[in-house]
Order: structure tokens, then C-alpha cells, then sequence
């Protein structure tokens, strides 16, 4: 035990000399360790969202509505089915995750059965009786979910990327649930302004009984609201055709503007090819007619088309704000979502507690540090001075270890590093009381060192590995700023085990050769 | 240079034959903890109850009563509202809202609505119904797994009475440590978990040298009677067992003074946890093994010890 071998000796200095030079960028402004070439350690620590300011949300997508939606739509093909080819139903609609329609005439079963295969290929079909009964495959649903899910994560990047934050995190959780970090971003409001919208925008001919509120909507026509409620002079609600004359998904560019005419705030819009033409049909063969601009089931604004429009690009005014005007542009260009989002979580930590939070757990750990030195010193003498040598090299091999793996440092973690401070002098406290023991029951100062080391060994491995069972199981548990706790504590309790025994032991034997002492200091 | 000394060396405290006066104690502790968590219960953070909270700082102190009548006239249900740290700056807690997770951002617009623009916000916590009782299942499974996770090592290396004594005064440790935060009010949450599987390692830690210690000197003495043994083992670990405590104490108290509002509940469950851990190392578990009829080491029985025999190493190179 007190002997070293030369490859031994070698490793140890190895070890603490990488952990010093990949510690070293974290002392560094953030600009210089960003300018060091990328084969040399140039990461720092990643500092957590609570710590340098942020926001967490945890969204979901309502896949649900998805799913309904696409029921609704085989609904609608049924229906042009078997009315295409004149066979008489009845009881058509959705139910549950599937859709029924019956039969009236038997004889038509066969022929039904085999137009509404055609519909979908994602659709199970049973009869009983009359009855045919279309659900859909669990592998279609979990595509559709999928999909959707997909979907809403690059639209909602595209959303975030829009508004200028840097370095957003888009992740996927589970099924249906989207994980968006937000660094350094002051004001998730308007993010969350901007995700609270699924922004679908279609256009539609108005019907032309525009007795809105009163009696039965004709068919074929749907009532929406006017979506700028606080105007009293609004109608309250449009009756608007089901058709949808365009859709949004053809346009390919949305801008805030002003209105020559007016100087209000208005969206100006362009369509693609296809988009284009359509729009232009319309317009052509409507002049006169009023059209609703719809957008998430509300109307926006409803005016009288003048004139055709040709070029493939329009305007939007409807009593916008500016704000308005640019989020409505924004979320044009970015796209619709697929589904609505909810928020199921939000953590934001505005910069001034993030600031704070470090300023107050770097005093906490020096002053801890600077205690638990005192304290090693004043119990061990020069043995305390070694465990403190070792104590601060373990702070710079977590540092590095932190920087290296870009494990995020967060406020519990911080916590997780003070408490290390605490616990890693154990190791050696429990060495040093072996000594002392042996020193008391009569040996040499180097037979005492030899026993003290190896019995204290297998103690220290015991104590050390449960404490590292809790900290991964709190790792593979805990969510978030917990889970950085988690990583500066297994880290630490790593780290700790090899300064303690490694780093310790080489410098008392390196004193006990060069000194040759005939008593100990710890006793 | 004269060195501090906390334990006088070769003390010889009979801590194994205050064993009746430990136990009663303890079994008070814990009857008074599981009676407080059922009646009193907890104060819960929106962790595991959903809910809102936000920090505000605010541009002059004193301002306190007149925005907890504004909050309170929102219709929001509870809103609580508490000095965080300093006068201006304020934690308000705003109940979970009825009617799914829209409601809540509805809630929070309101809040932030009726404070004005004047204000720095420092921290917004909202969690939905279906996060926070994710979370709640997370954290009781994640406390379960690692006192399981203990056991089953504990087991592996020594015998199963050591693994039963470590798991009692385990669980003593963790039951408690809830009844003091019943007691005290200060919030339940995500960061009181981590402090209680943290305080489940350490406590463990603690448990673990004296126990080896124990069963070193069971090798060693075959014929000592165990009162006497047990006592010897605690007395020669305990100067470690106090150093080790002091450190961490020293670690700590720098961080509940120093590092903060945000952390000082989780710094306090962690003093708390290295208090009562030392205890019941020294007070429970070792007691608790003159009852667990431990394997006086006939010379099968050590040799049959899963984990290997530390006497082997233990041979010093002279």
C-alpha cells in the first residue's frame, strides 16, 4: 500500500492534469473559450435554465383532434360515396374511433362495403347486418398520432425560430408531448402567445342568407363568430360556406404591413402557383360578393371582393394592433399546427434570479469550502493539508467532468457540489481515524499508514456505493434542476473516490519517503 | 501543533445500553411523524399539486397587504402570498384552477395583468394537474426504488440482519424527515425528494462503517459478549462518524445561510437528514442487531460472508 508503482504514480498526475485543462475553459470569458480551436477541451459548463434564465414549457399536442378530424373526414367521404352511386343510408356518423353508416337496402351491402374500402387504407371494415362499421387500425392511429406529433414539433420550431431565440431545444417526450427550452428568453408570453394559436386560415364564400344568430343555418353553410369581439358594431357571426375556397397551407409568405389607404396595421399575404390561380378564380367569378377570411374557426374580416385578384397576393386588415399584425404574419409564414397545444408545465427564471442564484452558490460553496479546510486542518494538521489538496483537486475534476460530458449545472446541482464538499473529506477522515487507531496500538508510522489504507478501503467503497445508488436513481427519475443534483452528486462521489484514496495516498507516501517521520502529525 | 480533537480518543460510551431510551424515543418520533402527516399533513408545492407560483420583485417594499387584496379579488380561489427573502420580494401561490391546463395560463395572465409592468418578474412555476400527479407517482416510486436499491446491496454484502437493521433505521430517517416537514410547514417539493433519497444516502453511509466495523470486531472477538461489542464498534467509528457529520454540517449551514431563497427548504431537509442519520446509525441500527439474532461468526459462517473477507487484505506489508 505505501508503495507506488512508477505507471500508478503517472496515471494519478494524468488525471488531475486533464481535469485541470478541461476545467480551465470555465474560467475563462465565454467569447476567449469559444474562440479555442475545437481539438483542444474548449466546453464549459452548460449552465441550467434556472440558473442562467429561461423557460421551461412541457406541451401537448392533442393528437385527439387529429384523430377526429380524420374520422370526420371519412364520414364526409361515406357519404359522397354512396351518394355518388345512389345507395340509400342511413345512421351515418362517428362513434368512438370508428364510423357507422347502415344500409337501407341490403342488396346494396356488397357494393357499399367495397366503395368505402376504397376510402381508406387505414380502416378495418366490419358488417352486421345492414350495418358497416369502419375503424381504424391501431397502426393507423398511432401513424396519424405520430405524424401529427412531427408535425406540431417543426411547426412550433419553425414558430420559436421565428421569434428570435437563440439556441431553443425542441424535444420529443412519449407520445404526444413536446419538451421546448427557451434560454435567456425574458418574456415566454408571447411564445406562448404564439403556440396557444393552431393558426389554420382558410378562405370561404359567405352564403347568401346572411341572417346570422336567427333560425336554421342552411345547408352547407356553417356559423362563426366574428373574431374581433370587442367590436360592438361586429355582427357577432358570420354564415359562411363549408367549402373551403382556399387554404391556407398554399400561402408562401406573410408580412406585416400598413395599409396604403388607411395606414393601419394589415397581414399582406402571397400563395403559391396553385394557391394563386384558385384565389383568382374565385375572386373573379365572386366580384362583388363578400368572402370571410377564417382563421382557428373565427373570421377575421369579411369583405366585398372589388376586383380579381390575379397576382396571387393579398391583403388582411382586421382592426389589428401592430402586435397583432406582426404575430398573425409570423404565424402564417410558420405554418398551422396539425392539433391544438396545451401547456402542461411552465418554469421560467427571468435573468436576475438566475444571476442571483449563481452569485449566492458560489459564496456558499467558497465559504463551505473554506470551513471544511479550516476545520481538516485544524483536526489532521499536515494530513488535513493533504485532504485539502485532494479536496480542491476533486472541485476541478467535477468542474471538468461537468464541462466535458456538458452535463447542465443547475441550482440544486450547485447544492449537489456543496454537499460533496462536506462528504468527500469522509474518505479520508475515515483513513486518518484507521491510523490513528493503528498508531495507538503500536505501529510504525508507515505500518500504520499500510493498515489505516487497506482496512479503511473496503469501508469506504461500501459507504461511497450506496450513497451513488440514490443519486442514479434520482437521476433516472428526477426531471430537471433534481436531475442535476443527481449529477453533481454521482460525479462528486466518483471523483471523490479517487482523490481521496489516489491523490491522498501518493502524497502522504511521497512525505513519508522524503521525511521519514518517526511519529505521525494526525495523532 | 496541538490538533482539535471533537472525540476524546478511546471513549467508552454504552450507547447500546441506552438502547430502551433510543428506541422509545424513536418510536415516538415516528408515531408522532406518520400521526402529523395524516392529520396536518403537508404543505405540498406545485410540484405534486398543481398550481401556479410566481415570484415578483417589487420597486418599493411594503406593498404586501394592498396586492394581496388585489390577487384576492381575482376569483382565483386561494391565493397566497408570502415576503421571499427580502421585503420587496414577493412569492405568490395562486391554487390549481378548475377546468384543465388552458385555465391556468388564463390564471397567470391575470395575475400578471393586475401586477403591471412595474415589476421584475424572477420566477414563473405553473403545473398542470396531469404533470403534478406524474410527478407525485415519480418522486414516491423513485424513493421506493432507491431504499430497494439500498437493501438489496446491503444484503449482497453483509448478512441480512445487518440489511434489515440499516433498512429500519432507514425508514426511520425518511418517515420523520417527513414529520419535520409537516411540523415546520416549509414546502413539500420536487427538490424535498432529492433531499430525502439524498438523506437516504447519507444516512445509509453512516450506517454502513459502523456496521462494518461491527462485523470486522465479530471476527476478531469471538467470545466478547455482543453489548460489549457493539459498544466497542460504535466507540472506535464514532470520532469518524462526528468528523464526518461536522464536515457536512459545515458544508451545509454555509449553504442554507448563503446560497439563497430557492434552495433553503432543500438545504434544510439536508441538515436535518445528516442529524438525524448520525442518530440512528449510532442509536438505532446498532441496538437493533442484538435483536436480529446475528451470526456470532463460527468459521463456516464468516467464511460463507457474500462480498469477500476484508481480513484477507487487511494484512498489513510491513
Amino acid at each position: 500500500m505505501v508503495y507506488f508503482s512508477k505507471w500508478k504514480i503517472i496515471l494519478v498526475l494524468a488525471v488531475v492534469a486533464l481535469g485541470f485543462v478541461f476545467a480551465t475553459p470555465n474560467v475563462m470569458e465565454k467569447s476567449t473559450a469559444e474562440s479555442i480551436p475545437t481539438w483542444l477541451p474548449h466546453k464549459q459548463v452548460n449552465l441550467g435554465l434556472d440558473l442562467q434564465g429561461g423557460s421551461h414549457l412541457l406541451l401537448e399536442v392533442e393528437t385527439d383532434v387529429v384523430i377526429k378530424e380524420q374520422l370526420e373526414s371519412i364520414v364526409d367521404g361515406v357519404r359522397v360515396a354512396l351518394r355518388r352511386d345512389r345507395i340509400r343510408y342511413t345512421g351515418l356518423g362517428v362513434r368512438g374511433l370508428g364510423v357507422g353508416v347502415t344500409v337501407r337496402n341490403p342488396a346494396d351491402l356488397e357494393k357499399a362495403v367495397q366503395l368505402i374500402r376504397d376510402i381508406d387504407s387505414g380502416i378495418e371494415i366490419d358488417t352486421q347486418g345492414n350495418r358497416i362499421i369502419l375503424n381504424l387500425t391501431d397502426d393507423a392511429i398511432t401513424e396519424r398520432r405520430n405524424n401529427a406529433l412531427a408535425q406540431s414539433i417543426e411547426i412550433v420550431r419553425r414558430r420559436v425560430d421565428e421569434t428570435g431565440t437563440r439556441e431553443p431545444t425542441i424535444q420529443r417526450q412519449g407520445a404526444s408531448r413536446i419538451l421546448l427550452q427557451l434560454p435567456g428568453v425574458e418574456d415566454p408570453e408571447r411564445v406562448k402567445r404564439l403556440l396557444g394559436r393552431t393558426a389554420k386560415m382558410t378562405f370561404h364564400l359567405l352564403c347568401e342568407t346572411q341572417t346570422a344568430g336567427q333560425g336554421r343555418v342552411p345547408p352547407g353553410c356553417m356559423e362563426l363568430p366574428d373574431a374581433d369581439t370587442a367590436n360592438p358594431n361586429s355582427g357577432g357571426t358570420y354564415l359562411v360556406r363549408r367549402r373551403v375556397a382556399v387554404s391556407g397551407d398554399r400561402l408562401v409568405d406573410a408580412q406585416a404591413s400598413f395599409s396604403a389607404q388607411t395606414n393601419e396595421p394589415v397581414v399582406t399575404f402571397r400563395f403559391d402557383t396553385l394557391g394563386g390561380k384558385r384565389f383568382g378564380d374565385i375572386t373573379r367569378d365572386n366580384v362583388g360578393r363578400p368572402f370571410a377570411i377564417v382563421l382557428d374557426g373565427k373570421v377575421i374580416s369579411a369583405p366585398v371582393i372589388r376586383e380579381p385578384i390575379l397576382g396571387g397576393n393579398g391583403q388582411i386588415s382586421g382592426n389589428f394592433t401592430v402586435t397583432e399584425a406582426n404575430d398573425l404574419a409570423l404565424l402564417l409564414r410558420a405554418g398551422a399546427l396539425p392539433a391544438p397545444l396545451n401547456i402542461l408545465e411552465e418554469r421560467t427564471v427571468g435573468p436576475g434570479l438566475g444571476a442571483d442564484s449563481i452569485a449566492a452558490g458560489k459564496v456558499a460553496s467558497v465559504i463551505g469550502l473554506i470551513a471544511v479546510i479550516v476545520f481538516m486542518i485544524l483536526v489532521y494538521g499536515l494530513f488535513g493539508v493533504f485532504a485539502n489538496v485532494a479536496l480542491a483537486v476533486n472541485m476541478i475534476l467535477i468542474l471538468a467532468a461537468l464541462s466535458l460530458f456538458q452535463a447542465t449545472l443547475t441550482l440544486p446541482g450547485i447544492a449537489g457540489i456543496v454537499l460533496t464538499i462536506g462528504m468527500a473529506v469522509d474518505a479520508n477522515v475515515l483513513i486518518f481515524e484507521r491510523i490513528k487507531e493503528e498508531v495507538r496500538a503500536g505501529r510504525t508510522p508507515i505500518s500504520a499508514i499500510d493498515a489505516g489504507y487497506s482496512r479503511a478501503i473496503t469501508t469506504i467503497i461500501d459507504a461511497n456505493l450506496t450513497t451513488l445508488i440514490a443519486a442514479l436513481i434520482l437521476f433516472f427519475f428526477g426531471s430537471g434542476p433534481i436531475k442535476g443534483f443527481a449529477v453533481t452528486l454521482s460525479i462528486g462521489i466518483v471523483t471523490s473516490m479517487f482523490t481521496a484514496i489516489m491523490l491522498t495516498r501518493l502524497l502522504i507516501v511521497t512525505w513519508l519517503r522524503r521525511r521519514r517521520p518517526a511519529a505521525l502529525p494526525v495523532v | 501543533m496541538k490538533k482539535l480533537s471533537l472525540v476524546p480518543a478511546n471513549t467508552k460510551i454504552k450507547f447500546v445500553g441506552r438502547r430502551k431510551l433510543f428506541f422509545m424515543f424513536s418510536a415516538l418520533l415516528v408515531a408522532a411523524s406518520l400521526a402529523l402527516g395524516m392529520t396536518r399533513g403537508l404543505n405540498f408545492g406545485i410540484d405534486f399539486e398543481g398550481g401556479i407560483m410566481i415570484e415578483v420583485r417589487m420597486p418599493e417594499a411594503g406593498r404586501l397587504g394592498e396586492m394581496r387584496s388585489q390577487l384576492g379579488n381575482l376569483g382565483l380561489g386561494e391565493v397566497t402570498l408570502q415576503e421571499f427573502g427580502s421585503p420587496t420580494d414577493i412569492l405568490i401561490r395562486v391554487q390549481r384552477q378548475e377546468g384543465g391546463e388552458r385555465a391556468q395560463q388564463v390564471a397567470i395572465d391575470k395575475v400578471k395583468g393586475t401586477l403591471g409592468p412595474n415589476v421584475e418578474y424572477r420566477r414563473t412555476e405553473f403545473v398542470g394537474p396531469q404533470v403534478s400527479e406524474e410527478l407525485f407517482r415519480d418522486g414516491v416510486l423513485a424513493v421506493l426504488f432507491a431504499m430497494t436499491g439500498i437493501l438489496i446491496y446491503i444484503w449482497f454484502r453483509f448478512e441480512w440482519q445487518f440489511g434489515v437493521g440499516a433498512i429500519i433505521a432507514l425508514a426511520h430517517d425518511v418517515i420523520t424527515t417527513i414529520g419535520v416537514f409537516s411540523v415546520t410547514g416549509i414546502e413539500f417539493n420536487l427538490a424535498t425528494v432529492a433531499a430525502i433519497l439524498t438523506i437516504a444516502g447519507y444516512s445509509i453511509n453512516d450506517t454502513v462503517v459502523v456496521y462494518d466495523r461491527v462485523r470486522e470486531n465479530l471476527r476478531k472477538y469471538k467470545t466478547m459478549s455482543l453489548v460489549e461489542l457493539l459498544n466497542m464498534s460504535v466507540n472506535e467509528t464514532l470520532s469518524r462518524t462526528v468528523m464526518t457529520s461536522v464536515t457536512t454540517l459545515l458544508a451545509l449551514l454555509s449553504l442554507y445561510i448563503l446560497g439563497g431563497e430557492v434552495i433553503r427548504g432543500f438545504s434544510f431537509a439536508l441538515i436535518w437528514g445528516v442529524l438525524i442519520g448520525t442518530y440512528s446509525s449510532i442509536c438505532l441500527a446498532v441496538p437493533l442487531l442484538l435483536y436480529l439474532n446475528v451470526d456470532r461468526g463460527t468459521e463456516k459462517a464468516a467464511d460463507n460472508t457474500p462480498g469477500g473477507t476484508p481480513q484477507a487484505e487487511a494484512e498489513p506489508g510491513e
